[in-house]
């Protein structure tokens, strides 16, 4: 049994993958077949997991299940669930109470108030990036384009690691001609023109670069696909 | 006939070559390889025909788009059956994560955050057996974790490869005290920012459910300023970045790398400002970091048809703006 199903999982990626490929040729009915598999189960996976890990696995594990014991318990009369251990976090239920004012969307009248959890996450996400961003993506980045040509990391003269003191220059010109190219208060004429066209020139550099490391991720994502059709499936490479 | 028919009669081929082929390999058909002599006529038989559709399109005659993604895919699959080497020096950001794993002292623990899944496995999968391998081979302790649910199974299955090779295998490694898999945790990057605080309040368990204070490896791993090295395998949000901005710039992490290729470029500022020991990016930063630990593997062998298939596609650039050119003469010529 366990050997028909090893062939059957073979076949079964084999033909979800010619399926997929086949929207190459043209529009077809396997090729939706294929995408409404793929999207059904994506969303079902993702539920899942979102469901386990989030509800239960947080939520619930760490302040529901105990909290929902201890009122049943004081209702019925039943003996209460033990004093709750550091594995027990009571701010949980604030979580858990946005999280169930934000479903107030679904009700027309009062979905005003799904509007305060949203607030909440808009500026605490805001406030804590803020300062993330600033440290990593201006200070150090701002710092690493501001190094001196002739500090002991870059040797004592041009004829040490002159590679390292031209790739500083060149970084600081991309960064500030690009800076001036995007500086949009002052005409773009004369030497201020000449330098917005150099921060053109190594934006179309970046953009090609990109584009480059793209076409290179999708080509292995394909290199992955035709490795299993070739190999695992059929067996003709090694 | 119809198209329909044709179109029936191509299934039909497909299913009955599959068939032959499956059935082959059940039966234990040997795998194909070209000779050098066969992977060179190949290689030449590709570009005269690339060139003929260069002077087809001169002569003003257009290519249709199945005709280039039938390219595309022989130029993919082709070099799968050659046994030609490519040539790669390994670049200082490659460098970069393998002195650093070098650099520690046996025993040190080294965290692995798999951030990815198996659509980019053919890029990063390589990245991570290679590093695990490596890390195996430097007795260093790995503690395994991931903020992407399915990033702990891809580790899992490198794993399972890597203590499989008789290398790994004499050295009798335990779980729970040579390795452990933490799992994964819901809650993108602010599973980092409370990793930095204990990370024991992120993973009660391991992967498997055994409690985390019945770990060896980990029972006194309280937070960041226990791990010696870490490691970020990354396709996307959250990923590298985060690891950056939380990891390194806020609990002084020592991070080392390996991105798909689409996400290399917005990686490598961090890199060129020493918030990243170094970087692998994309399939070419498998491969180069496999020559690096001299082990090739995937990455290796992929680099070839990555090669060709960006030789093609150059090509079809060419032809292209060719074609855009004629056709702009063309309707000068006509108006």
């Amino acid at each position: 049994m366990e050997a028909f199903f090893e062939h059957f999982r073979l076949w079964l990626a084999a033909f979800l993958t010619l399926g997929i490929f086949s929207f190459l040729y043209k529009d077809n009915p396997w090729y939706k077949l294929t995408e409404a598999i793929f999207v059904g189960i994506s969303a079902g996976y993702w539920f899942v997991v979102l469901f386990w890990d989030n509800f239960h696995g947080k939520f619930w594990v760490g302040a529901g299940e105990y909290s929902i014991n201890w009122v049943v318990a004081k209702l019925t009369g039943a003996q209460a669930p033990p004093p709750p251990d550091s594995s027990i976090d009571f701010m949980l239920w604030v979580g858990a109470f946005l999280g169930l004012l934000m479903l107030l969307r679904l009700v027309p009248k009062i979905g005003w108030i799904s509007r305060w959890p949203l607030a909440f996450i808009v500026g605490s996400t805001g406030g804590l990036w803020l300062i993330n961003y600033f440290a990593s993506n201006v200070m150090v980045q701002a710092q690493a384009t501001m190094v001196p040509l002739f500090s002991s990391a870059f040797g004592t003269g041009f004829d040490q690691n002159a590679d390292a003191v031209i790739g500083a220059l060149i970084i600081f010109l991309g960064t500030f001609s690009g800076l001036v190219y995007f500086f949009f208060s002052k005409a773009h004429t004369g030497v201020f023109g000449g330098t917005a066209r150099v921060g053109v020139f190594f934006l179309m550099i970046t953009f090609g670069a990109s584009f480059g490391y793209t076409v290179m991720s999708r080509m292995s994502l394909l290199i992955g696909r035709i490795d299993y059709l070739l190999g695992d499936w059929l067996g003709m490479i090694k | 006939m119809t198209t329909r028919t044709k179109e029936l009669i191509a299934v039909a081929a497909i299913l009955v070559f599959a068939l032959i082929f499956y059935i082959g390999r059940v039966s234990g058909w040997q795998a194909t390889e070209f000779s050098t002599g066969t992977s060179i006529v190949v290689v030449v038989l590709l570009l005269a025909s690339l060139l003929w559709m260069l002077a087809l399109t001169i002569r003003g005659r257009l290519i249709g788009r199945r005709v280039v993604f039938l390219y595309v895919g022989v130029a993919v699959a082709m070099p799968l059956f050659m046994k030609l080497s490519q040539e790669m020096p390994v670049s200082l950001a490659v460098l970069g994560v393998y002195d650093a794993v070098m650099e520690l002292q046996p025993g040190s623990k080294v965290l692995i955050a798999c951030d990815y899944d198996p659509p980019t496995a053919p890029e990063l999968q390589p990245m991570a057996e290679t590093f695990i391998r490596l890390c195996f081979q430097r007795d260093l302790k790995i503690i395994i974790m991931g903020i992407w649910p399915q990033g702990p199974q891809q580790a899992n299955l490198a794993l399972e490869k890597i203590l499989a090779e008789p290398e790994i295998a004499a050295k009798n490694l335990e779980y729970g005290i040579d390795y452990v898999n933490l799992g994964f945790q819901a809650g993108n990057e602010f599973v980092i920012q409370r990793m930095g605080g204990s990370f024991k309040s992120m993973f009660r368990t391991d992967y498997g459910g055994i409690p985390y204070d019945d770990l060896p490896l980990v029972r006194n791993v309280r937070n960041f300023s226990n791990i010696d090295y870490c490691f970020n395998l990354s396709s996307g949000f959250p990923g590298t970045v985060e690891w950056v901005q939380i990891a390194v710039d806020r609990y002084g992490v020592k991070l080392g790398a390996g991105n798909t290729a689409v996400q290399a470029p917005t990686v490598y500022p961090y890199l060129s400002a020493g918030q990243l020991t170094g970087l692998l990016g994309g399939m070419s930063g498998a491969a180069e970091f496999e020559i690096a630990a001299d082990a090739r593997g995937k990455g290796t062998k992929y680099m070839l048809s990555q090669s060709v298939s960006h030789i093609v596609v150059i090509a079809f650039v060419i032809i292209g703006n060719v074609a855009f050119i004629m056709s702009g003469r063309r309707s000068a010529l006509k108006g």
